[in-house]
């Protein structure tokens, strides 16, 4: 009986590659193969590990909609020998994915409900993979409300598309940055996240709060959605510990006796109420 | 219900040259500069003597420090992949420990619970184990605190357990069988014998532990145990469960190598994030992951334990940390 190797990768080809903020690129790819392109399906959570090949792997969430079809976007900082490599790679170069590994936001749980995204700095990118899947499908949601923030505007993703959000007239877009990160003509908010929301006041009422952000900002969130008498199981975010194999085999990911691999990367602050702070 | 036979010394000389004769290599313990390895021998003759275990673990058989999970050649907007078929030589494993043995049970729960890992069975499937009992413990040992005992079968093709001119043997499986029918005239009936084995005392209430831990992960235990820790990983290197895994690259422009290596929860490394946020940064919480891995998130996750009670981390410690000490300490706390 043979079995196929899992850890062996789909070769993509880079399609288009932007360039986000300082460090921070996204890449579009489409898959080499056309058999793998056409069976590859996914859900907005996921997330796979990208190969620089020579490098090594890195793990990323998807970035782009399971409802644009075709390919795929991850969007990286530089911060390590295989990001390091991956951002100098040019379109038209090969890179490697396995994927998609994880659970999944439950989105057919949340029709009928408002929602309230809330992101920070280099953490908006798995939460724009559910935005625009949220978009695309809009009638099944009420009011789509995102809050963004980052240190600095030259920090702030998305730029293009943080404009397209802003003119929409069936959601909200709210975006900060840090005191001090502003320019002369900025026309957001200047402040840290959680006094942000604060202030938005967003009604817990039949609503789903995802938040995703660098470990502090969370933190802080947290007790401001408490406040608002947001109940655990409706706050939502997504882990992304150090992995190696995304199979649930390596161990990295490990807390408590969850994979973060493999049991998340989606959490609900109920779930995570039951683990170790070990994230 | 096994087969129970008489395999006599030289018995055993006429069972290794027909398993060699089968093309199948004999891994058994060979004493070599005052250590005892695995390694590959012809005869019984070199088999190591009275040994108590080896110092690294029998999982390196199945589960290599190195393994290549893929190959590639690189060139400009092309890549091509190689994917190797893992290499797995017939190989019979004489004289584990029954500790030893049963730990294979706890590597095939990591690698098999959910996608299966190909090159870890393609091993497995051309292993078999020829299994020797105990006839003497030492202050490491806990086997039977873990479910195991010194003559315990499991993870056993064959199990061994030494009587007056030769062995007792219990041919436990379909592979086990297929080494029998090699040779059958070596085996002569073996039933009414009874099987010896050194007397191990359990050391502490092994599911009572498994059910405090929830309750202690705030306990200042787990700083006062592990203060002497260097986070040198021995103790997974040689631990004949430990199965977490790094992968690495190894590669020049134009060829490279992923590579499968053995890697250890005790080190900084292990779960540090590119941000520099690290969910476990000192030691105690690296070592508080080893024990509550083992002996609660195993238990939960695959309904058996992660340690099998060998003994071996201890034996290996530079800095003298006992584990079975510890388990005692932690499992006398008051939760």
């Amino acid at each position: 009986m043979s079995e196929t190797n899992i850890y062996l990768p789909n070769l993509m080809r880079i399609a288009k590659i932007t360039e986000e903020s300082p460090a921070v690129k996204t890449f579009r790819l489409e898959f080499v193969d056309e058999v793998a392109a056409q069976n590859f399906e996914f859900k907005t959570g996921q997330f796979g590990l990208y190969s620089a090949f020579g490098e090594g792997e890195s793990t990323f969430c998807i970035a782009s909609s399971p409802t644009r079809k075709g390919y795929i976007e991850c969007t990286f900082r530089e911060a390590g020998r295989v990001t390091a490599a991956l951002a100098d790679k040019e379109v038209g170069d090969i890179v490697g994915f396995r994927g998609p590994y994880g659970n999944v936001f439950p989105l057919e749980d949340w029709q009928g409900k408002n929602l309230v995204f809330i992101a920070g700095g280099i953490a908006l990118p798995p939460l724009r993979s559910v935005i625009w899947n949220c978009l695309d499908l809009r009638d099944w949601f009420k009011d789509i409300t995102v809050v963004y923030g980052a240190r600095s505007v030259a920090d702030l993703v998305y730029k293009h598309e943080l404009k397209e959000w802003s003119e929409r007239s069936d959601m909200q877009l709210v975006t900060t940055v840090d005191p001090g990160g502003e320019t002369p003509d900025w026309k957001g908010k200047v402040g840290f996240v959680p006094p942000v929301v604060e202030q938005l006041g967003p009604s817990a009422e039949n609503t789903i709060a995802i938040v995703c952000g660098p470990p502090i900002m969370i933190k802080l969130t947290l007790p401001v959605l408490q406040k608002l008498s947001f109940p655990p199981e409706r706050i939502f975010t997504t882990l992304e510990n150090r992995m190696k194999c995304g199979l649930g085999k390596c161990g990295r990911c490990n807390t408590g006796k969850s994979f973060v691999c493999k049991d998340g990367p989606v959490y609900t602050l109920a779930q995570l109420n039951e683990l170790p702070a070990e994230y | 219900m096994a087969d129970t036979f008489e395999l006599s010394h030289e018995a055993l000389n006429g069972l290794f040259a027909a398993l060699r004769k089968d093309g199948r290599r004999v891994l058994a313990p060979v004493d070599s500069d005052g250590r005892t390895e695995l390694n590959e021998v012809e005869s019984p003759a070199q088999v190591a003597k009275d040994y108590l275990q080896t110092i690294l673990s029998a999982k390196e058989v199945v589960f290599p420090k190195v393994e290549r999970l893929l190959s590639y050649t690189t060139g400009p907007g092309k890549v091509e992949l190689k994917d190797p078929e893992p290499k797995a030589l017939p190989t019979v494993l004489f004289g584990v420990r029954p500790c030893e043995a049963a730990a294979f049970g706890a590597l095939d729960a990591v690698f098999n619970w959910d996608t299966r890992d190909s090159f870890f069975n393609a091993r497995m499937a051309q292993i078999a184990v020829i299994g020797l009992s105990c006839t003497k413990a030492d202050a490491a040992c806990f086997c039977t605190t873990v479910g195991g005992g010194p003559a315990d079968t499991r993870g056993s093709d064959i199990l061994l357990s030494p009587i007056e001119g030769g062995f007792l043997a219990e041919v436990l499986t379909e592979k086990g069988r297929s080494i029998q029918a090699l040779a059958p005239e070596l085996f002569q009936d073996g039933r009414g014998i009874d099987k010896t084995a050194v007397k191990l005392d359990k050391a502490f209430d092994q599911p009572a532990l498994t059910a405090k831990l929830p309750g202690m992960f705030d306990s200042a235990l787990w700083v006062d145990q592990s203060l002497r820790c260097i986070g040198c990983g021995a103790c997974a290197f040689v631990c004949p469960t430990c199965v977490c895994f790094d992968i690495q690259e190894e590669a020049d422009p134009k060829q490279g190598q992923r590579l499968r290596c053995w890697d250890s929860c005790g080190y900084r490394m292990f779960t540090l994030h590119a941000s520099g946020h690290n969910p476990r940064e000192v030691q105690s919480q690296r070592w508080r992951q080893r024990i509550y891995h083992k002996f609660s998130y195993y238990p939960e996750r695959y309904g058996m334990l992660g340690c099998v009670g060998c003994g071996k981390c201890t034996r290996a410690c530079p800095v003298d940390m006992n584990l079975r000490e510890h388990l005692v300490e932690t499992s006398e706390m008051k939760a």
